[in-house]
C-alpha cells in the first residue's frame, strides 16, 4: 500500500482551521461539487472523520522546475496576490538574494513553462517578483543565519554566482570576502545592462542584502600575478570560489577590426556603466542579435546616437534578444537588418568610416537548433558608420586563473567543474557562473552560486559533496487540471515609460505594476502544484501539526483478507452537453449540486436560490434516468436504484425550503419506489403537489434572458408538451469509480461489463479472488441501507474465513490500581484549554482560570496549550497526584470527542474515570460566539461554574461487565436463518434454528432460478445439507416460541416442540421470520383454474407449452390503500417467469399489466431483454385496474393501454398473478422480545440507514423478509449481516456494558410498574419481593441510560447514575 | 431601563441536541451567548420538577432540546 502524505500530523491537529484560513491557494470545493473554493489546506467537511485538516499538494509547479535556481514561483506569486509582500520575498530570498534585480532583468524560463500559455499567455512571474521588492525593502527581510564559524572563504568576482555564493554560505555560518576586479560589485549585473533596465540603486540595494550578512566586497582586486588563488590559500581561506564571469568580447575576424571607432559591446556598456558616459557615433552600427545587441543600441540612442542600426544574420525569428527588448529598440528608433553579415570594416585614417556586408539566406538547421545563415554570393553593399559595436557573443577573461594548477577548461574556454558540486580538480576550489556555462542568465550564475556554498559547507565539513544532490525531475509530474473558467482573463500590462521622455536619459523604462495590477496578474496563477508552499499555514499552526515535507510511505500489511469498498462515481453529464446543457445553461444542476444548494452546510448555507440570479425558484423539474436505464447515450444499461427517491426527497425539502406556492416536477419513466418505507413517502409527495409526469424529455432550452428554463416532452399518449421552469435537475446515476475498477484489476478481482464486481447470487459478496471480499456500489448501485448492510455481511465473511485467529493480534492495557476516595472532601482540580488560539484567541483563558480559583472546592487550576496533547496527559496525571485531587474539569472542546482520552489519563492517575466532567468552551462557546470576546469569556465561567458544581457531587462508578452464553438462537429456518445460522456457527458460535413448519428452506422452496438464472433449489439443497451436518447448528422444525426473558448475553427462550417446552439460554438472537405472497380476492383467482400466483404456474410447463398467450398483473394487493408498500420482488420475478416461458415457447404471447416497472440496479437489462423479446408490457393505473373475466376460450382481460390511449381486450389462456408479500404473522416474537413492528407487520431497525440490521434492544437483529420483501441474494446479505453484529458481541469474553444507568431506591418504590411500562428497553423489571408485592428493579446490561424512567417516577424513586438529580440540579443551581 | 437579557438553560440531549450544537460550533455558526448548554443522556432524563427548579434558582427561561 501506498499512503499519501496528509502533510498534517494527526496526532496533533486540532481541526482549528487557522492553516486553511491562512492558505492563499483557492481550489474547488469537491465537497460543494465545486460550488464553492476551499484552500490547499482543507477539511473536506464539517464532520468529516478524522477530524483534521489535509493539504493538498502533488508536483512542484513547473515554473518552479523551469526556473535554474529552482524558486518557489507559485509561492511567492500567491504571496502578492495576498499582499503580503514580505512573505514572498521570503519565499525568493531562501534561494535569490537579488528579488528586485532578477524582478527587472531574469529572463523568466518560468514563463515559457507556464501552464497558462495552455488559456493564454503566462503569468508576469518576474514582474511580480519585482512588485514585491518594490513594495518591500528587502534588505529588511530577517534573513535566518546559522552561528558564524572560524573558517574563511574567498570569493573571486562579486558578480550574481559570486555574490549568490557569499549570501549562501553566510546563512551557513560561513563568511567570505569577494575580490572584485572592478571598481564596483555586482559583475555583469553591474557592467553589463544599462540603468533604463537596471537602476543602479536598485543593485547597490541588494548588495547590501549580502554585505550586511557580514560579507566583505573588496573592489579593484583582480586575480594576477599581485594576487593568485595560492595567495588567496596563503591568507587563511579554506576554500576559494571562482566567479569571474565571461566579460571579454569576441572579435568579428573580419578586416579593419582594429580600426578607431571599433568597440566591443561589452567594454561599451562596461564604461557607460562604471562612468555615466562613453564614447558614441552619430551613426552607430552593432553587429549581433543577443541581449548585449540591443542595450547597446538602446544605450546609444539615449547617449545621442542619430542613426543606430543592428546587423544580424538570421532572421528575427532566430533572434536571441528578448522580444519585448527588440520591440522597445525598435520603438526607440533602432533600425534592425535582417540576413545580413559583416565582411569587412571600411577605414579612412585608422577609423571607421563604413562597413560592407554581404545578405545571407537561411539553410539547414544547425547544432545550435537554427537555420544556419548562408551567405548570397555578389550581394554585398555598404553602409556608412561612423562606430561600430560587435556583439556576438563574449567568453571569460582566462588570463588571471589559466596557470592555476590543478584547473582545467573546456576548448571554448570555461572551467571543467563536476557538475553537480561545482569542485575543480583542485582540492578546495570551486568554480561557477559565467565562467563555467559561458555567457548565461543571471538566475543561473545565481544557482550555481548556492549550489557551490552547499558544496564548500560540505567540503569544510568533511562530509561527502555530493550525496544526495542528483537533479531529479519528476517522470510525469501531476498537477491541478486547468479550470475551464479561468480562461480569458489577460496578462496585466506593464507600465512603461513614454517614449518621449527617454531620450537622453537612462531612467527606467519599465516602471512596475501598482498593487492592484499585482494581485489580478497574481491571481491569474492556476496553482499548478496546489499547495504553494508559502509555509504560511506552518506559521499559523500552534500545534505544529503541519509536516510540509512528509513523504509518501510505503506498507506492507499482513492481513487474512480484504474488503473494497471503493464507492461511486456520479455520471458526468458532460459528454452530452447538446442534449442536457449543464455545463452552458447556469440552471441546469446535477443533483449533487442541488443537494448542496439544499444543504446548511453547503454554497448557500441551506438557502435555495436559482444559479443565474440568485433568485428563490418556484418551479423546479427533475429528469430522471440521466446516465442510466440510457444505452442511447451511454452504455449504462442498468438502473442506479437511488435516483427516484433522492428526487422525491429533494423535491420535498425544496418545497418546505421556498414554502407555498412551489411546484415539483419530476419527469420519469417509472417511480421505483421499491425500498421499506418508500412507496409512502411516494405517496406523500403526491399528496403534497408534487408532479410525477411519465415522459421522455427531448429538449432543454433557454426561455429568456434571466436563465429560465424550456423543457419540451412527450408523455406516454404521444402528445408534446412544453413548460418553463426556474431550475432543471438532472438526476444523476452511479457508476464505478474508474480508480475502484482499476484497482479491482490491479488485484485480480472479476468485473461484469458495467465494470461492477462479479459476484454470485448466493454469495454476493465474495469476489472471485478467494479471501477478497466487496460492498456497496463496486458491487452494483444500490443505496445506504443496502450499502452498510453488505458491509457487514462482508465483514462477517471475513470473520468466518479468520475465525481461527481472532484475538491473535489483540492487546490489553494495564492501568494502576483505583484509589478509594470515599469520605474525601471534593478537591477539583480544573484544566482550561487554550486549544491554541481556538479557545485563548476568543476568550480570556487566563481570566476564566482565575474564576475558576474561586470556585468551591477548587484546589488546583491549570492553564494548557492543548490540554489534549499527550505531554498534557503526564502534566495531568502528576497534578492529579500532587494536589491529591479527586475530581477533574477540563474546560476545553466537547465531551463527544475528547471525554474518552481525559476518563483515560484519570484511570491512568488511580482515580475513577467518572469522577471527570468537561466544561465545552470551544464548540458551544468560543466558536460560536467568536465576534464577543467578554461575551464568550463570561460564557465560559457560566459554564465552568456549572461544571465544577456538578462534578462536587460526582461519584466513582464500577464497571460493569455481564457474561456471555455464546450462543445464537435463530427464529425462522429460511434461506436468511440458516445463512445466519451457518455464519455464527462457522465462526465457532453454536447456533439454535426454530423452525415453525416441518421443512427448512422458507419461500425460497417455490423458487426455481433467481433473476440471473441460478438454480435455487440445488442452492437450497446444498444449503440445508450444510446445516444438518453442521456439529454445532442445531434445527428444533414445528417449534414455536412461547416466551423469552433476559438481555444481551443472557437471553433464556422458551420452545414449544413435540408438545415440549423447552427452555433455550442463548446470548444473542437473530429473527428471520420470513414472508409469504398473499392470497387475492380479486381476479377470479381461486375461482377460475387459469389464474395462478407466483410460481404456481412454472411449476406446470405443460401448461405453458401449451398456451397461446399468458398474462401476469403486477402489483396484486401491493401498492393500495390496504398495503401501501411495493413488494419489491415481483416486477423482477414476473419478467423473469416471462422470459423463461417465452424461451420455452417462442410462439407464445406474453402480456404484463404493470404499474411500474422496478426492475433496479441490474436487473433492468433483464426488462430490456424482455422487451426485447416481444413481451409486451401495459402500465395500468389503480384507479384503472384491468378487468379479468370468463370466456368460452378463456379469459378476457380489458385493460386501458396508456400508449394507445384506448382499451385492450387481451384473450388470455393463463393469468399469473404476482400477488404483495406480506410478513408471516410474528406479533407474538415482537411481544416476547419487545421490538418493534411497523404498520405492515414489518419488523423495525434500529436505524433504516445505521443500523439496517439491529434492533435498538441490544443482543436482537433481523434479517431476511421478516425486515421487508427481498429477493435471496439481499437476504443472504442481510443475514450475514446480522450475524457479523450478533458475533461482536458474542465474540466478547464478557460484555462491558456503560455503567452510566438507572438505580431504584426500593424503599421509596411502590411497585406502580410506570418505568417498566416506559422503558422501550426491557431494563426495568418489576420483581415480586415477598411481603412487600412488586418492587422495579433495573436490568443494567439492557438499560441505556436515558432516564426517562426517573423523570417518570411519582416516588422519585430512580436516580441516573452520573446524572443524578443532585447532580444536575447542582449544575442548574450554579446559575449568575 | 437596560435591555432584558434573559438566561436561558439548554437542557440538550447528548445524542443530537448537544451534538447539533457542536457542529453549530464546527461551523462557526453564530448565536447569543445568553444560552448555557447543560448535557443530559436524554431529554427523558428532564424531570418536570428541573424546570421549576432552574427557574426558581434564577434562570429565565429553559430549552428542553432532544
Amino acid at each position: 500500500m501506498l499512503q499519501k502524505p496528509r502533510y498534517i500530523d494527526l496526532n496533533k491537529c486540532t481541526a482549528c482551521g487557522e492553516c486553511a484560513e491562512v492558505c492563499p491557494v483557492e481550489l474547488d470545493n469537491e465537497y460543494d461539487v465545486g460550488l464553492s473554493n476551499r484552500k490547499a489546506a482543507f477539511k473536506l467537511y464539517a464532520q468529516a472523520i478524522p477530524g483534521a485538516y489535509a493539504i493538498q499538494k502533488t508536483d512542484r509547479a513547473p515554473c518552479s522546475l523551469a526556473c535554474p535556481a529552482g524558486l518557489n514561483v507559485q509561492g511567492y506569486v500567491q504571496m502578492v496576490g495576498q499582499g503580503k509582500y514580505e512573505d514572498a520575498l521570503k519565499i525568493i530570498m531562501e534561494d535569490l538574494p537579488l528579488p528586485g534585480v532578477l524582478g527587472r532583468i531574469c529572463p523568466h524560463g518560468c514563463e515559457d513553462a507556464c501552464r497558462r500559455c495552455e488559456v493564454d499567455n503566462p503569468v508576469a512571474i518576474r514582474d511580480l517578483k519585482r512588485l514585491a521588492a518594490d513594495q518591500f525593502d528587502p534588505r529588511k527581510i530577517k534573513i535566518e543565519c546559522l552561528p558564524p564559524r572560524e573558517e574563511k572563504v574567498a570569493i573571486v568576482g562579486s558578480g550574481p554566482a559570486g555574490l549568490s555564493a557569499a549570501y549562501h554560505l553566510a546563512r551557513k555560518g560561513i563568511l567570505s570576502t569577494i575580490f572584485e576586479a572592478l571598481p564596483e560589485a555586482g559583475g555583469m549585473l553591474r557592467v553589463g545592462i544599462p540603468d533604463h533596465r537596471l537602476p543602479r540603486e536598485i543593485l547597490d540595494r541588494e548588495i547590501e542584502i549580502i554585505t550586511n550578512l557580514g560579507v566583505e566586497i573588496k573592489v579593484n582586486t583582480p586575480l594576477g600575478p599581485q594576487l593568485t588563488v595560492d595567495d588567496l590559500f596563503k591568507e587563511g581561506h579554506k576554500a576559494v570560489y571562482l566567479a569571474v564571469g565571461a566579460h571579454r568580447g569576441i572579435e568579428l575576424g573580419i578586416p579593419g577590426e582594429g580600426a578607431g571607432g571599433v568597440r566591443q559591446g561589452v567594454d561599451f556598456l562596461k564604461e557607460l556603466n562604471l562612468s555615466g558616459k562613453t564614447p558614441v557615433g552619430k551613426k552607430v552600427g552593432i553587429i549581433g542579435g543577443g541581449n548585449v545587441a540591443i542595450d547597446v543600441s538602446r544605450s546609444a540612442v539615449r547617449l545621442g546616437a542619430e542613426e543606430v542600426s543592428i546587423i544580424y544574420r538570421r532572421s528575427r525569428a532566430e533572434m536571441p534578444a528578448w522580444e519585448d527588448e527588440i520591440q522597445a529598440a525598435e520603438a526607440e528608433g533602432v533600425k534592425i537588418t535582417y540576413l545580413a553579415a559583416p565582411q569587412e570594416v571600411l577605414t579612412q585614417d585608422g577609423k571607421v568610416v563604413g562597413i560592407r556586408c554581404i545578405r545571407m539566406k537561411l539553410g539547414e538547421t544547425d547544432s545550435s537548433g537554427r537555420r544556419r545563415p548562408i551567405p548570397i554570393p555578389g550581394s554585398e553593399y555598404d553602409i556608412e558608420i561612423d562606430q561600430l559595436v560587435p556583439a556576438i557573443g563574449q567568453r571569460p577573461d582566462l588570463s588571471a586563473i589559466e596557470d592555476v594548477e590543478g584547473l582545467a577548461f573546456s576548448r571554448w574556454g570555461t572551467a571543467d567543474v563536476d557538475p553537480v558540486t561545482y569542485a575543480t580538480n583542485r582540492e578546495a576550489v570551486f568554480a561557477g557562473g559565467d565562467l563555467q556555462t559561458g555567457p548565461w542568465v543571471a538566475i543561473g550564475a545565481i544557482a550555481a552560486g548556492r549550489e557551490a556554498a552547499e558544496s564548500i559547507a560540505r567540503f569544510l565539513d568533511g562530509r561527502d559533496m555530493a550525496e544526495g544532490r542528483e537533479p531529479v525531475t519528476p517522470e510525469n509530474p501531476v498537477y491541478r487540471p486547468i479550470p475551464e473558467d479561468n480562461a480569458g482573463k489577460a496578462r496585466e500590462k506593464m507600465p512603461e515609460l513614454p517614449l518621449k521622455d527617454r531620450k537622453g536619459n537612462f531612467k527606467e523604462v519599465e516602471l512596475g505594476y501598482d498593487e492592484d495590477t499585482g494581485k489580478e496578474e497574481a491571481h491569474r496563477c492556476l496553482n499548478c502544484g496546489y499547495c504553494c508552499e508559502c509555509f504560511q499555514c506552518v506559521e499559523a499552526c500552534i500545534a505544529e501539526a503541519v509536516i510540509h515535507n512528509q513523504k509518501p510511505v510505503e506498507r506492507e500489511i499482513e492481513v487474512g483478507s480484504a474488503i473494497l469498498c471503493l464507492g461511486t462515481h456520479v455520471f458526468d453529464p458532460a459528454p452530452y452537453e447538446d442534449l442536457y446543457h449543464h455545463e452552458s445553461y447556469p440552471n441546469v444542476l446535477t443533483s449533487m449540486e442541488f443537494e448542496r444548494f439544499l444543504s446548511a452546510t453547503g454554497p448557500t448555507s441551506g438557502h435555495l436560490v436559482r444559479p443565474s440570479d440568485k433568485k428563490e425558484p418556484k418551479r423546479i423539474a427533475w429528469i430522471q434516468c440521466v446516465g442510466s436505464r440510457d444505452t442511447a447515450h451511454c452504455s449504462n444499461d442498468y438502473c442506479s436504484s437511488v435516483c427516484c427517491m433522492y428526487a422525491i426527497k429533494e423535491a420535498l425539502i425544496a418545497k418546505e425550503h421556498t414554502g407555498g406556492d412551489f411546484t415539483g416536477t419530476i419527469f420519469n419513466m417509472d417511480i421505483r419506489s421499491h425500498g421499506k418505507g418508500f412507496e409512502r413517502y411516494y405517496e406523500r409527495a403526491k399528496s403534497e403537489g408534487i408532479r410525477f409526469i411519465r415522459s421522455r424529455v427531448h429538449s432543454i432550452t433557454e426561455a429568456d434572458d434571466n436563465g429560465t428554463l424550456k423543457i419540451g416532452y412527450v408523455e406516454e399518449s404521444g402528445e408534446i408538451y412544453e413548460e418553463e421552469f426556474d431550475i432543471v435537475v438532472l438526476s444523476v446515476g452511479m457508476e464505478p469509480d474508474p480508480s475502484a475498477v482499476e484497482l479491482s484489476r490491479k488485484l485480480g478481482v472479476d468485473l461484469n461489463k458495467n465494470n461492477f464486481v462479479n459476484t454470485d447470487d448466493f454469495s454476493p459478496v465474495m469476489t472471485s479472488r478467494p479471501g477478497i471480499y466487496v460492498a456497496g456500489v463496486l458491487q452494483g448501485t444500490k443505496d445506504i441501507p443496502q450499502s452498510v448492510t453488505e458491509a457487514s455481511a462482508a465483514a462477517c465473511a471475513s470473520s468466518v474465513s479468520l475465525a481461527q485467529s481472532r484475538g491473535e493480534s489483540t492487546k490489553e492495557k494495564v492501568f494502576p490500581e483505583e484509589k478509594d476516595i470515599s469520605g474525601e472532601e471534593p478537591r477539583v482540580g480544573v484544566f482550561v484549554c487554550n486549544c491554541g488560539n481556538n479557545i485563548g484567541g476568543f476568550a480570556d483563558v487566563p481570566g476564566i482560570a482565575e474564576y475558576a480559583k474561586t470556585l468551591p472546592n477548587v484546589v488546583n487550576v491549570d492553564e494548557n496549550l492543548f490540554t489534549c496533547s499527550q505531554d498534557t496527559q503526564e502534566k495531568i496525571v502528576e497534578v492529579i497526584k500532587e494536589h491529591k485531587l479527586n475530581r477533574i474539569v477540563v474546560a476545553a472542546c466537547t465531551p463527544t470527542t475528547h471525554e474518552a482520552l481525559f476518563r483515560e489519563t484519570l484511570r491512568n492517575a488511580g482515580l475513577n474515570e467518572n469522577l471527570f466532567e468537561m466544561a465545552n468552551i470551544r464548540n458551544q462557546c468560543t466558536w460560536v460566539h467568536s465576534h464577543n470576546k467578554e461575551e464568550a469569556t463570561e460564557k465560559a465561567k457560566d459554564l465552568v461554574r456549572m461544571a465544577v458544581a456538578k462534578s462536587s457531587f460526582l461519584e466513582p462508578i464500577s464497571d460493569l461487565m455481564v457474561d456471555i452464553e455464546k450462543s445464537g438462537l435463530i427464529i425462522g429456518g429460511g434461506v436468511a436463518g440458516m445463512t445466519a445460522a451457518l455464519s455464527l456457527a462457522d465462526q465457532g458460535f453454536p447456533a439454535t434454528i426454530v423452525e415453525r413448519s416441518d421443512t427448512l428452506g422458507g419461500a425460497a422452496r417455490d423458487i426455481k432460478k433467481t433473476w440471473r438464472g441460478n438454480d435455487v433449489h440445488e442452492y437450497l439443497s446444498g444449503l440445508i445439507d450444510r446445516i444438518e451436518q453442521h456439529p454445532i447448528v442445531e434445527v428444533l422444525l414445528n417449534a414455536d416460541v412461547t416466551g423469552s426473558s433476559g438481555f444481551v448475553g443472557n437471553f433464556e427462550t422458551d420452545i414449544l416442540t413435540g408438545g415440549k417446552t423447552r427452555t433455550i439460554k442463548h446470548g444473542v438472537c437473530i429473527i428471520a421470520t420470513g414472508a409469504n405472497a398473499s392470497s387475492p380476492d380479486e381476479y377470479l383467482y381461486g375461482k377460475n383454474p387459469r389464474v395462478t400466483r407466483w410460481h404456481d404456474l412454472e411449476q406446470e410447463p405443460n401448461r405453458i407449452k401449451d398456451a397461446r398467450t399468458v398474462v401476469f398483473i403486477l402489483c396484486v394487493g401491493s401498492r393500495d390503500d390496504k398495503r401501501p408498500y411495493c413488494s419489491r420482488v415481483c416486477c423482477t420475478s414476473s419478467i423473469g417467469q416471462a422470459v423463461n416461458f417465452k424461451e420455452q415457447n417462442p410462439e407464445i404471447n406474453v402480456f404484463i399489466l404493470y404499474r411500474d416497472i422496478r426492475t433496479y440496479g441490474e436487473k433492468e437489462a433483464l426488462y430490456q431483454e424482455a422487451r426485447d423479446m416481444g413481451i409486451i408490457f401495459v402500465r395500468y393505473t389503480i384507479d384503472k385496474k384491468p378487468i379479468v373475466t370468463e370466456s368460452d376460450e378463456g379469459l378476457d382481460i380489458r385493460v386501458f393501454d396508456p400508449v394507445l390511449q384506448r382499451e385492450l381486450l387481451i384473450k388470455a389462456d393463463l393469468l399469473n398473478l404476482a400477488t404483495a408479500i406480506e410478513p408471516t404473522g410474528h406479533e407474538d416474537i415482537a411481544g416476547y422480545f419487545k421490538i418493534p413492528i411497523d404498520d405492515d407487520k414489518f419488523f423495525i431497525e434500529a436505524h433504516a440507514k445505521l443500523r439496517p440490521v439491529d434492533f435498538a434492544n441490544d443482543g436482537l437483529f433481523v434479517c431476511g423478509m421478516a425486515h421487508y420483501p427481498k429477493p435471496i441474494d439481499e437476504s443472504i446479505v442481510q443475514a450475514m449481516a446480522a450475524a457479523s453484529k450478533a458475533a461482536i458481541i458474542l465474540s466478547q469474553p464478557c460484555i462491558k456494558v456503560s455503567p452510566l444507568v438507572s438505580q431504584v431506591d426500593t424503599e421509596k418504590c411502590i411497585g406502580c410498574g410506570l418505568c417498566a411500562e416506559v422503558c422501550n428497553f426491557v431494563a426495568i423489571i418489576m420483581e415480586e419481593i415477598e411481603g412487600k408485592g412488586f418492587r422495579a428493579k433495573n436490568v443494567p446490561a439492557s438499560c441505556k441510560g436515558c432516564g426517562l424512567c426517573a423523570s417518570s417516577c411519582p416516588q422519585g424513586a430512580i436516580d441516573m447514575l452520573h446524572f443524578r438529580d443532585r447532580q444536575l440540579l447542582a449544575a442548574v443551581s450554579a446559575v449568575r | 431601563m437596560e435591555k432584558f437579557e434573559p438566561k436561558i438553560l439548554a437542557f440538550l440531549c447528548n445524542w443530537c441536541a448537544y451534538a447539533a450544537a457542536d457542529l453549530a460550533g464546527v461551523s462557526r455558526f453564530q448565536y447569543p451567548s445568553n444560552v448555557k448548554p447543560l448535557r443530559v443522556m436524554c431529554s427523558a432524563r428532564v424531570d418536570p420538577l428541573y424546570i421549576i427548579k432552574a427557574l426558581k434558582a434564577g434562570w429565565d427561561g429553559i430549552l428542553v432540546s432532544g
